[in-house]
């Protein structure tokens, strides 16, 4: 969560963030129904003086005569309060800060030779260069520097925005300094978020195993470093436990095998995430399938092109809104839904009416009619868009992590679980609650009786191939944001679709959920041990094994049939 | 007792054409290429020469998948598999002749392993610096695979497009296996740069021929193996299995151990097809194992015709010399040819070339071979589709009774 709203107040920082301002409202909204559904809530602001006021403060230095003047400077820049006068404040503590002669402005600068690089002290944009004869240094002595610390580390963790305070205090507990006591004492004393407050206590623990404090103290410290439970708490804990002696090395011993047993559990956790994510991927590209194998008993080899048509889609309305509609750009994939779901689902009913239909009944036909299918289809992508893969971009409210306890969570893989988990809900309520749902499991269940009923069974296999075609479509719109865009998208996903649907049991929508999600976790489970390829080798081997087992799946359709 | 039937009944002119044919190429062909000068008009270029024993060892492969598809109903989308692993065998061969002539002269180890730090030889290595050994292997490895997987899959009763999933996923792990580098058989870039087979250069002229000729020979001696098993009363039974597997069951037979034997038979030779490959191309990596190189070996064999002998062959023949000439004149379009040939040999040609031949010669011989080629186009309960597919059409109304319909996979 950070990370996400310290883009947005930078977006707000940087002059040109028009483009960015422009977004905020979808962005919001998206946010809105992602938070709310985790039952978080999502704090956007921003603090700090415009930039102009900034600039002003700043071209003091020029004039500043002697260091209590430049110290005065660092003081009212320090009152602004805005964490953008980080940048410059630490550019002149290291001593690159200089001032050009002919104009008298302001620069940060890098030596390089014997010019300096010159940028822009606020936003870091480069500026050119000068030599160094036509710039003068911003000279700083000790006194200086931490009248500039203790200045740097107040503002940043009195700021108020209360995520520039949590990065503050995670910096403080990751380089943990004797001399940041003070001024987080004083942070601690005038808080008044709790969470916030919790991570500048753990920051000032992490200050006192460092500093020469009584071994009571630190005692206390490792105590609440070892509730943190986090990563950075063990390597913060192994280093002390490292460089120091009796009770306070058996204590930080006891915190590290404490929080190492919490954390094979969150690791647990992590990878049933991780599996969940793969599930929700299998279960995409697999749920198209499941209904032309499973409901009509055709092997669609083309159904992996079928998502590659849609992932291409959401990449031609991505360059459309690109070149014409900027503002668009959050909404892209909100509007290649449909359009995927057209364009697949009109190849998938060209390719029944043109080709499957007169292969019913003969299965393995079938399967190497729809392979050819599927080469043409592939060759005439890449002849139209190359062979290499496209760019698609990841709307705003797709990009980022947010973290659960231990858990680091991405936005577009939840969007992907929860988009997943829609698309087997709609597509469930077709099947048992629409007519047309209810024509389909009749023709499925009896084609003769069904057709005597008055039901035109041809048009039944033609809409199902074309929805089964279409939902590969909008699985293409998903998959795009989290795989390559290229003609070979398709490929990779087709046997694993297939392994899904195979094991969770033929024409069982149910199954399939089933089928993607235990194989999505063992996958995922089996990774840490056996590695990413051997994990899927072994996978693949159970699934044969399996299939031995129970020739037509987890849930199989009983019937009194003697030929399978 | 065979080869007197084969004699005696002269039974199939068209097998022994296709074996005189092979016998003899194996030898002209040869001699064209050696103890012809260049300038003559009858030499045959070197190129020639690989490329021809390259396409010989895909007709052996072709042959092989059809005795399980043509012959018994197993469509096998693995069968590429069973020839990379041949492959492998005579690659590891090749690799342990080279000796300490390559790049960091290990006289042991091969290059990639000296690459890959190994310390001393895997023990899956061991024997392959003699060729028998390999040769063995050659055979073992694959008929060893095919039989464990199909004793497995055949006494589960898995059939149909099942199993060739199951197939296909079987071919796929072996793919991703063999590109991990800690297998040791040379990941990514596989086993190549090969010197020497049974102490003679690889890449010399007469050495190409030799091969050449074995693959030739080869495929005479499988082509007569095939007739013979598919001849035999156990070919019967393959075909009753094809055709009616419960109704075998109920017979008595086990259908079971009919389809495991064919299963095995068919990878042993696949097996075959590949060891021979490797030394010809002078290369073997995972792409072998690639799912769609297998399922572009059915296609030769649906071009050709499946259930019949000879047909394999020619659509192997066919179809690679297409793709050579196709991917030089006109790189990009090969994807589209390949992909329109599966969807028009699947619609308009069930029985492929051999099939559309013998509808066409209307004697008796050739009504005996399309009745046999079209029980093995179709699977029991369907009619000829293309009939079909207008009486549909023109009928708008009349689907019901006659048309061919969905059979929802249960």
């Amino acid at each position: 969560m950070t990370a996400r709203v310290r883009t947005a107040s930078s977006a707000v920082r940087t002059p040109n963030s028009t483009f960015f301002k422009g977004h905020l409202e979808p962005m919001n909204l998206f946010r809105a129904i992602g938070l709310t559904l985790l039952f978080l809530l999502a704090t956007l602001s921003s603090s700090g003086a415009s930039e102009a006021d900034l600039r002003g403060i700043i071209a003091k230095f020029a004039t500043a005569k002697g260091f209590s003047e430049i110290g005065a400077v660092v003081h009212e820049l320090a009152a602004t309060g805005d964490p953008a006068v980080e940048r410059p404040l630490a550019a002149l503590a290291d001593g690159n800060l200089y001032v050009r002669k002919a104009d008298s402005l302001v620069f940060a600068g890098k030596e390089a030779g014997e010019s300096v690089q010159l940028s822009n002290p606020l936003s870091g944009e480069a500026s050119g260069e000068a030599a160094k004869d036509d710039i003068t240094k911003i000279k700083v002595n000790n006194t200086l520097r931490r009248v500039i610390r203790d200045a740097l580390g107040t503002l940043t963790l009195g700021a108020k925005d209360p995520a520039v305070r949590i990065a503050a205090a995670d910096t403080m507990f990751k380089t943990p300094d004797a001399a940041n006591i003070g001024p987080l004492d004083t942070a601690i004393a005038s808080e008044s978020v709790a969470s916030v407050k919790a991570l500048l206590e753990q920051a000032r623990a992490a200050s006192v195993l460092v500093s020469d404090q009584p071994e009571a103290d630190k005692l206390a410290a490792i105590a609440l470093i070892g509730a943190r439970g986090d990563r950075d708490a063990v390597s913060l804990l192994t280093s002390v436990e490292a460089n120091s002696t009796d009770a306070v090395k058996e204590a930080a011993t006891a915190a590290i095998a404490n929080i190492n047993s919490t954390l094979a559990f969150w690791d647990a956790g992590q990878n049933i995430w991780y599996g969940i994510s793969l599930g929700s991927v299998l279960l995409l590209a697999a749920i198209g399938l499941a209904i032309t194998f499973g409901v009509m008993g055709v092997i669609n080899m083309a159904h992996g092109e079928m998502v590659m048509l849609g992932a291409y889609t959401t990449f031609v309305v991505q360059q459309v809104i690109r070149t014409s509609f900027p503002d668009l750009f959050d909404w892209s994939l909100v509007i290649a839904l449909p359009l995927a779901f057209l364009v697949s689902a009109l190849v998938g009913l060209i390719i029944e009416r043109g080709v499957i239909r007169f292969l019913y009944g003969r299965p393995l036909e079938t399967l190497l009619a729809t392979w050819g299918v599927s080469l043409i289809l592939q060759q005439a992508v890449r002849s139209i868009f190359g062979p290499t893969n496209q760019e698609v971009g990841n709307p705003s409210w797709m990009s980022g992590s947010f973290n659960v306890g231990q858990l680091a969570i991405t936005w577009n893989r939840l969007w992907i679980l929860v988009f997943a988990l829609t698309v087997f809900a709609v597509l469930l309520y077709v099947m048992k609650r629409t007519p047309w749902g209810l024509q389909m499991r009749a023709v499925t269940a009896n084609r003769r009786m069904a057709a005597s009923m008055g039901i035109r069974t041809p048009w039944v296999d033609a809409l199902t191939f074309a929805l089964g075609s279409g939902i590969a479509g909008i699985a293409g719109v998903a998959l795009s944001q989290i795989d390559n865009v290229s003609p070979n998208l398709g490929r990779g996903y087709i046997i694993d679709s297939f392994m899904v649907v195979v094991f969770g049991g033929v024409g069982n929508l149910w199954g399939t959920l089933v089928g993607a999600f235990s194989l999505g976790i063992v996958n995922k489970f089996l990774e840490p041990y056996a590695g990413a390829v051997l994990g899927k080798i072994v996978v693949l081997v159970l699934i044969i094994l399996f299939i031995q087992k129970r020739p037509r799946g987890l849930f199989a359709l009983k019937g009194r049939a003697v030929e399978a | 007792m065979i080869t007197g039937r084969f004699f005696a009944a002269g039974a199939d002119r068209r097998i022994a054409i296709t074996i005189f044919i092979l016998l003899a190429v194996a030898v002209i062909v040869p001699l064209l290429n050696l103890a012809v000068s260049p300038a003559n008009a009858f030499y045959v270029p070197s190129y020639i020469v690989a490329l021809t024993g390259k396409y010989l060892c895909y007709a052996l492969l072709a042959l092989a998948l059809d005795l399980v598809w043509g012959y018994c109903g197993i469509l096998s989308l693995g069968h590429g598999a069973f020839f990379a692993l041949g492959g492998y065998a005579m690659g590891m061969y090749l690799m342990r002749q080279i000796g300490s002539r390559g790049v960091y002269g290990n006289p042991i180890l091969p290059d990639f392993m000296v690459f890959l730090n190994y310390k001393e030889l895997p023990w899956f290595w061991y024997g392959f610096d003699h060729f028998w050994f390999a040769g063995l292997m050659v055979l073992a490895v694959p008929g060893l695979l095919a039989f464990v997987f199909g004793w497995f899959a055949f006494r589960s009763r898995v059939t149909g497009v099942y199993l060739s999933i199951i197939t296909q996923a079987m071919t796929y792990a072996l793919l991703l296996a063999f590109f991990r580098n800690d297998m040791g058989f040379g990941g990514n870039n596989g086993l190549t740069d090969f010197k020497d087979i049974l102490g003679f250069n690889v890449q010399a002229d007469a050495t190409r021929s030799a091969l050449f000729a074995a693959s030739a020979v080869t495929l005479a001696v499988a082509v007569f193996v095939t007739w013979a098993i598919v001849g035999s009363k156990y070919g019967k039974l393959l075909m009753a299995v094809r055709d009616a597997e419960s109704r075998t069951r109920f017979l008595g037979w086990r259908a079971e151990n009919v389809k495991l034997f064919a299963f095995t038979v068919s990878a042993v030779m696949a097996g075959i097809a590949g060891a021979l490959y490797v030394p010809q191309v002078g290369i073997i990596n995972p792409g072998e194992f690639e799912p769609a190189n297998s399922i572009e070996v059915v296609v030769w064999a649906a071009v050709g015709g499946r259930g019949t002998i000879v047909g394999p062959i020619i659509g192997a023949l066919l179809v690679n010399a297409g793709k050579s000439w196709f991917t030089g004149v006109l790189p990009e379009f090969w994807l589209f040819a390949l992909g329109g040939l599966f969807v028009a040999v699947t619609l308009l040609l069930p029985k492929g070339i051999i099939g559309m031949w013998d509808s066409w010669r209307g004697n008796a011989r050739a009504l005996r071979a399309a009745s046999i080629a079209e029980e093995a186009g179709a699977d029991p309960d369907v009619q000829p589709p293309a009939k079909i597919v207008r009486s549909a059409a023109r009928k708008p109304g009349d689907w019901s009774a006659s048309s061919p319909e969905p059979q929802p996979a249960e």
